[in-house]
């Protein structure tokens, strides 16, 4: 409960206690975790905000993410720069919402952007058939990929656009009991 | 270069600017009207003689696009055959410029757009606290949307995102400590922009606390407060510090997935239960009988059996409803046995602290229950069932939890399987089988319910016959009475008789069923999975009601026929016999069952095959031992450790066999609806079964007369009546107290009066669902619509944009191009 740690001032702490879900004792654990993926780098002091941002092959090297299909769109949409150079308030930031506490509607969103393979604020047929082929691989013929697609967008696509915008995708979600605990990695 | 030419009056939103990029939107950011205001008034203005000319051709263009979605449209019987569409239209970049500052486009990824929306949610909540003023006094943008996803679109008040983050600070400033907390963590914005909200929130002189503050004491609050923060956060840090098995949990998911971690969660979430009501009774019941110990005439015999039974040595013990006492336990007063008044004493009530004590304990654990099963329940409830599947399928079954590459390869595996099913059942005609199929499937189910119950009744039958030859074998051992060693030994194993036949029962019968269900085909392995739970729900109850039967219908009755002094001892002793005998079975199926097969397997049959973890008949066992420790509470205040002891071990063992030697299981296992299902199993037969024994033998039995804290009373109720009377005696001013017990708790008419109310008021409740059912209904029609309109017009504008464009050689092709296809109509 004392001031043992010098990584962190107390009201960088205090922030990051207010800013995500995770409490003191697991903000520094995952400091220490991100710092094990390149303690070169990563300074022992973060007092002064240093500017670190570890590049995108350390972050999927974690075992957490190393063997997910989806694990460079994750680092993508959480890092600031877009291309999966994650900084620590990045790293913080992507597990708090992947953390079981966060609620659905948080998840929902940051999904989204996650399957939203072209940055378009829509999930489109193409963005579609690539989450499929990520998470089948080879498993599906063409044929099949093409005809899951539709089916998709026909039951999901409520405006009949063609795509799915935000509200489409989260109407699904409410009705999925099981998205929240699988779109939830413990770490 | 067509976009070059085509000249925007007045508005310098619409000049050279690159929408590619959202964060642009600020210059694009205009209401939808005021464009096709803009529209109409270029067309107005217009002076090339094409232009004029075309207006009458503009009908007929209007009309071809219609023709054309008609010839498209003619043959095909439902929309929903309309697939791919055969056109791909090319919009003008002016229509796409349009297209894209529209509001629900920008409702994804902008800061702005976050910032308004969060705005509106913060002024919901500011106003939830305060009192609520007109809502004509507030300017139209600051008006709350009503679901408050809707960004503002006031063209008149252009706001800009420095504005917007300045409302949303103000108003962040505003909220309670918790209320700013769970705001900020919700907000879908990155953590470093978070910070400085919360950093701006913070800074603004005078506004870092709650409003109701006496300027001259606030220093002292303000030190109080932040003190009072900083330590509920290292009790949060404490508590989940706390986490139980936080590593074996996620080394276990990260291999097997949801479905097996949910019976390890299940395990988890029972050993609190037993760890809070060992809690509650240790520190009610036994510790202060343990202090102040009866003169009970101990005959310690020690037979080497005594952990397995219960009896002998421990017969006399804490452990047992006997060794408890039914007078007041007073301090060290020369051991007077009944209340003296020896000046400032402390007294213990002992009867009454057990009757309420077990009583609070139960009605403790069903508020918690009834909690937990209501969240998991409002969690995994669906309102529409049919549509839907496949989408989620595809977006929610990845389980971002599995690490493990073979795991993560099985798990591709599944998923791809499930599709192909599902796409299949989707594609498939309703093929109508044959009477004869449909019969002989029929027969077959119905020759498999016929087995399964049938053994089941036969097997409950055949646990009354032996309790009951047992029972009377008991009688007979009493009543020879020979006291030799050997023959009092024979009579603690002959005790175990009747546990090991239950709980061999249990083991072997549910493998029976599983075989007999191999032969039955279902439709969906959901439904075979219920089936499976039902079946073996069906033998555990009625084994346990006809041991119900037993002991509180046999043994209670008439103790002294079997030589019992004391028969709730004996029937705790029974119940923890049960326990035992459940765990030592349960060891020895996992030993047997996993380790055992899969060594057959590998070196015998030569198969790679491991067994699969089977997550209902485990979770199921769990519900039956938990049933049995509450059961016991009454007669075994130290029941709650064994069950703590009992689930310890069987975390540990269960984990180690199940890295070792099972493999994840391959069917489709919906965690949260199971979860949901088994929470429920635990409320309804298991804990209310239990609840409704209790209660019957606390209001009808009579107890010993020579042990126990009820001894001397007719029924163990009699214990806070006589309280009760007690209390008005001595006090004349609570007679209103007499008069309610006798009046609404001991008669049953206000019991059924409640219950009766209870259920009236759970029939509204689901009419409302109902009713919701059908506005969501008529809610999805109307977006349907509303997505027409759009479309419509869109192609307006589309055909007014292209009539600027008089030698655009994409008009001409646009105008052919025009279809009104369902599907993707623009490609952007």
């Amino acid at each position: 409960m004392g001031n043992k740690q010098t990584i962190f001032t107390a009201q960088q702490l205090d922030a990051y206690q207010d800013c995500t879900y995770f409490t003191r004792k697991e903000i520094l654990r995952l400091f220490h975790r991100y710092r094990d993926l390149a303690p070169q780098l990563v300074p022992l002091d973060y007092t002064n905000q240093p500017d670190v941002r570890l590049p995108y092959e350390l972050i999927g090297s974690m075992p957490e993410l190393k063997d997910n299909p989806f694990r460079q769109r994750i680092a993508e949409v959480f890092s600031e720069d877009g291309e999966g150079n994650m900084t620590l308030d990045d790293f913080l930031d992507m597990f708090s919402v992947l953390s079981e506490m966060a609620p659905r509607d948080l998840k929902a969103y940051y999904a989204f952007k996650i399957y939203d393979f072209n940055n378009d604020d829509f999930i489109c047929k193409s963005d579609l058939e690539k989450t499929l082929n990520k998470l089948t691989r080879n498993e599906l013929t063409e044929d099949e990929v093409r005809m899951v697609c539709e089916k998709v967008m026909d039951e999901a696509d409520l405006d009949n656009d063609g795509r799915l915008s935000l509200e489409d995708f989260q109407h699904m979600i409410v009705r999925a009991p099981d998205f929240l605990s699988t779109f939830h990695i413990r770490i | 270069m067509a976009a070059r030419s085509v000249s925007f009056d007045a508005d310098a939103h619409f000049m050279e600017t690159g929408v590619e990029s959202p964060l642009d939107e600020d210059r694009v950011h205009d209401s939808f009207t005021q464009l096709i205001h803009e529209q109409s008034r270029d067309l107005s203005h217009t002076e090339t003689m094409e232009m004029n000319s075309f207006d009458l051709e503009e009908e007929t263009r209007d009309d071809f696009p219609s023709l054309s979605c008609a010839d498209s449209c003619a043959g095909v019987p439902e929309e929903a055959e309309l697939t791919d569409p055969l056109v791909e239209t090319c919009w003008s970049t002016a229509t796409l410029r349009v297209l894209s500052s529209m509001p629900s486009r920008t409702i994804g990824r902008s800061r702005g757009a976050i910032l308004s929306q969060y705005y509106n949610r913060t002024m919901q909540m500011c106003r939830r606290r305060q009192s609520r003023p007109s809502i004509r006094s507030f300017s139209r943008s600051a008006r709350p949307s009503i679901c408050g996803y809707r960004v503002e679109t006031d063209a008149a008040n252009f706001d800009r995102e420095e504005n917007k983050r300045e409302r949303l600070v103000n108003n962040l400033q505003n909220l309670s400590e918790n209320d700013r907390v769970r705001m900020l963590r919700a907000i879908p914005l990155s953590l470093h922009e978070k910070r400085e909200l919360r950093l701006s929130a913070l800074r603004k002189p005078g506004r870092s606390f709650s409003r109701n503050e006496i300027p001259c004491c606030s220093q002292l609050k303000y030190y109080i407060i932040i003190a009072f923060r900083h330590s509920w956060y290292s009790w949060l840090s404490f508590l989940s510090s706390l986490q139980l098995w936080q590593t074996a949990l996620k080394r276990v998911s990260g291999r097997f997935g949801t479905g097996v971690l949910s019976y390890f969660v299940f395990l988890r979430t029972l050993l609190f239960f037993n760890v809070f009501l060992l809690l509650v009774l240790c520190l009610f019941l036994v510790v202060p009988q343990a202090v102040r110990p009866p003169s009970l005439s101990a005959s310690p015999h020690l037979y080497g059996l005594e952990l397995l039974t219960g009896a002998g040595y421990f017969a006399d013990s804490v452990m047992y409803y006997g060794y408890y006492s039914n007078y007041t336990l007073t301090k060290a007063c020369n051991g007077a046995r009944n209340q003296t008044s020896c000046g400032f004493h402390l007294s213990y009530n002992m009867p009454l602290a057990y009757f309420f004590t077990i009583g609070a304990a139960f009605f403790i654990t069903c508020i918690i229950l009834v909690y937990s099963m209501s969240k998991s329940f409002g969690q995994s409830f669906r309102i529409d069932r049919s549509k839907g599947l496949l989408a989620m399928k595809v977006f929610c079954s990845w389980d971002f939890k599995v690490t493990k590459k073979s795991s993560v390869r099985l798990q591709r595996e599944n998923i791809s399987i499930q599709l192909k099913e599902l796409v299949a059942e989707v594609n498939r005609k309703e093929v109508k089988s044959s009477l004869l199929q449909r019969l002989s499937a029929f027969s077959i189910q119905l020759l498999a319910w016929t087995i399964c119950v049938g053994s089941t009744a036969g097997c409950a039958y055949a646990i009354y016959c032996f309790s009951e030859y047992m029972h009377k074998d008991l009688q007979i051992r009493v009543r020879s009475s020979s006291n030799t060693k050997e023959s009092l030994l024979l009579k603690e194993a002959s005790l175990l008789a009747l546990p090991v036949a239950v709980s061999s029962i249990n083991l072997l019968l549910p493998g029976f069923f599983n075989t007999v269900a191999w032969m039955e085909e279902y439709d969906s392995p959901s439904k075979r999975n219920y089936v499976a739970i039902f079946r073996n729900l069906m033998l555990k109850v009625s084994l346990l009601g006809v041991l119900c039967y037993h002991w509180l219908g046999r043994v209670a009755l008439e103790p002294k026929s079997v030589g019992l002094e004391c028969w709730e001892s004996f029937v705790g002793q029974e119940l923890y016999r049960f326990l035992l005998m459940d765990f030592i079975f349960t060891s020895l199926d996992t030993f047997f069952g996993e380790f055992l097969w899969r060594l057959f397997s590998q070196r015998v049959l030569k198969k790679e095959r491991k067994p699969v973890f089977d997550i209902a008949r485990n979770v199921l066992e769990l519900i039956y031992g938990q049933t049995i420790a509450w059961l016991g509470l009454l007669f075994t205040p130290l029941l709650p450790v064994v069950q703590v002891i009992k689930l310890l071990f069987l975390f540990y063992m269960k984990k180690t066999s199940l890295m070792r030697n099972c493999q994840a299981p391959r069917k489709p296992w919906r965690a949260s609806q199971m979860t949901t299902f088994f929470i429920t199993l635990l409320c309804f037969p298991s804990f209310l079964g239990a609840a409704v024994c209790v209660t019957y033998t606390m209001w009808t039995i009579k107890p010993s007369a020579s042990c126990g804290p009820f001894q001397g009373l007719n029924t163990m109720f009699q214990a806070g009546k006589k309280w009760v009377e007690q209390l008005a005696k001595d006090n004349p001013r609570l007679t209103w107290l007499t008069w309610a017990h006798t009046y609404l708790v001991e008669n049953p008419f206000f019991l059924f009066l409640a219950a009766g109310i209870f259920l009236i008021v759970i029939y509204f409740h689901s009419q409302v669902v109902d009713g919701q059912r059908k506005i969501i209904e008529l809610l999805q029609e109307q977006i349907e619509n509303e997505g027409e309109d759009k479309k419509f017009l869109i192609t307006r504008l589309q055909t007014i944009h292209e009539q600027k464009r008089p030698f655009s050689p994409r008009r001409v092709r646009g105008a052919s191009q025009l279809g009104l296809s369902r599907g993707n109509m623009w490609t952007i």
